[in-house]
């Protein structure tokens, strides 16, 4: 709507998704330990409750956008569709590996997040097709979210950060949010972590280290200079959200 | 082609308890807009129209929404409430009066927003926290009378419902 109020945009048709139910449900599949959340389910739905339980860092970031009146109408569909590097779910969905279920006139198919996003504002939507459902794993380990912005309602995000420990597995990913063209995965400052620490159940980590994981995290970060902030600060505000979420995860 | 040469669409919406149809709408045309300016609802009011200021917040479907960001066409089959519909028969609703009482209203822009949200935030949660209330109202904004009188309004609320 933002588009047509104010860029002049002027859509010749409309398909009205609101009554489509299987578009506003969301499921927990134990025996595959996913959760798969329905494109037009709404962030406030997400914020509280079940989900919240199994994918903690969805909801810390669906918390984070914008406001109430914003949080029940918007979706992780209209993220999708979208595709701002700013999207605040988005990092989660890249730090989780979600898989985008897409539907269209071709019929369905599944894609991978990393090949979803392809840059500012582009995605792997043919014409006619839309998103369906998300499904992403239900992880056994700490997961967190963190944002940088000018005050703590209302904002589009300067930078942020998604970080996921799998306990499990003894891995960490970590994918960060408006400081590129798409949302990015720092898979270099993953493998150094893995090569320097063991991140399994029962892990520590010391202080030096947890600094150096920002800065290595910070250095895959390609921001830009403009109306909201610099690049310079953006790259600042990756190392120290990096280097927080990954002390918490082993705190 | 201009907006008005794109279609005369006709649907329906239900606002305050009514039918209203719609005719020779543009299919793009947001709620808020259709609420103004087709069905003579003024009392949500336009201004950033992009989500920020909340000044135009009515609740559809029992949430608080932006109408600056519904699609009026793609509210069909939902119920509508704005703040012409909270108070009986042109009465102010208790809310309202606590506005007065406390002076959370100075140029009277936000107000109608701030009304609807906390009507919505009382009706879902009758005893609220202050930092729940601040919350709750954090996508209004208010830019004369501050946000203590405003606070100090839904107290109010509060501890005569409660009394």
């Amino acid at each position: 709507m933002v588009e047509v109020n104010l860029h002049g945009r002027q859509p010749q048709t409309v398909v009205n998704l609101r009554r489509v139910e299987e578009l506003r449900e969301w499921s927990y599949r134990p025996t595959q330990q996913t959760v798969t959340i329905g494109s037009a389910v709404p962030y406030s739905v997400m914020e509280t409750g079940k989900i919240a339980e199994l994918v903690p860092a969805l909801a810390q970031a669906a918390r984070t956008v914008g406001s109430p009146q914003i949080r029940a109408a918007g979706t992780l569909g209209g993220n999708l569709g979208t595709c701002s590097p700013a999207g605040d779910s988005l990092p989660v969905l890249s730090a989780l590996n979600a898989v985008i279920h897409l539907i269209g006139p071709q019929g369905t198919r599944d894609i991978p997040w990393e090949e979803f996003m392809l840059g500012v504002k582009k995605n792997a939507l043919n014409s006619g097709e839309f998103v369906h459902s998300i499904t992403v794993p239900v992880v056994q380990g700490w997961q967190g979210y963190a944002k940088v912005g000018t005050r703590n309602a209302m904002v589009i995000a300067t930078a942020s950060a998604c970080l996921v420990r799998d306990a499990d597995e003894g891995l960490i990913s970590i994918a960060l949010g408006s400081v590129g063209p798409t949302i990015i995965r720092c898979s270099q400052a993953e493998k150094w972590l893995l090569k320097t620490t063991s991140l399994r159940v029962g892990a520590q980590i010391n202080a030096d280290l947890a600094v150096e994981f920002g800065r290595r995290v910070s250095d895959e970060a390609t921001p830009i200079d403009d109306h909201r902030s610099t690049a310079a600060y953006r790259r600042h505000c990756v190392a120290i959200l990096a280097q927080r979420l990954l002390v918490r995860s082993l705190a | 082609m201009s907006a008005q040469e794109l279609g005369h669409e006709i649907y329906t919406l239900k606002v305050n308890g009514q039918s209203h149809p719609v005719k020779d709408a543009w299919i793009g045309e947001s709620l808020l807009y259709v609420l103004r300016e087709r069905l003579g609802l003024p009392g949500a009011k336009g201004a950033c129209e992009q989500g920020e200021c909340g000044s135009c917040t009515v609740v559809m479907d029992s949430q608080a929404v932006c109408s600056c960001l519904v699609m009026a066409a793609a509210a069909v089959d939902t119920e509508i409430l704005t703040v012409e519909g909270l108070g009986e028969n042109g009465s102010l609703t208790d809310i309202q009066q606590a506005f007065l009482a406390a002076g959370g209203v100075q140029c009277g822009f936000c107000t109608p927003g701030f009304i609807v949200a906390v009507h919505h935030l009382l009706d879902s949660n009758p005893e609220p926290s202050d930092d729940q209330i601040r919350e709750s109202l954090s996508g209004n904004i208010c830019r004369c009378t501050g946000y203590g009188r405003i606070l100090e309004a839904v107290k109010i609320v509060i501890s005569q419902r409660g009394a």
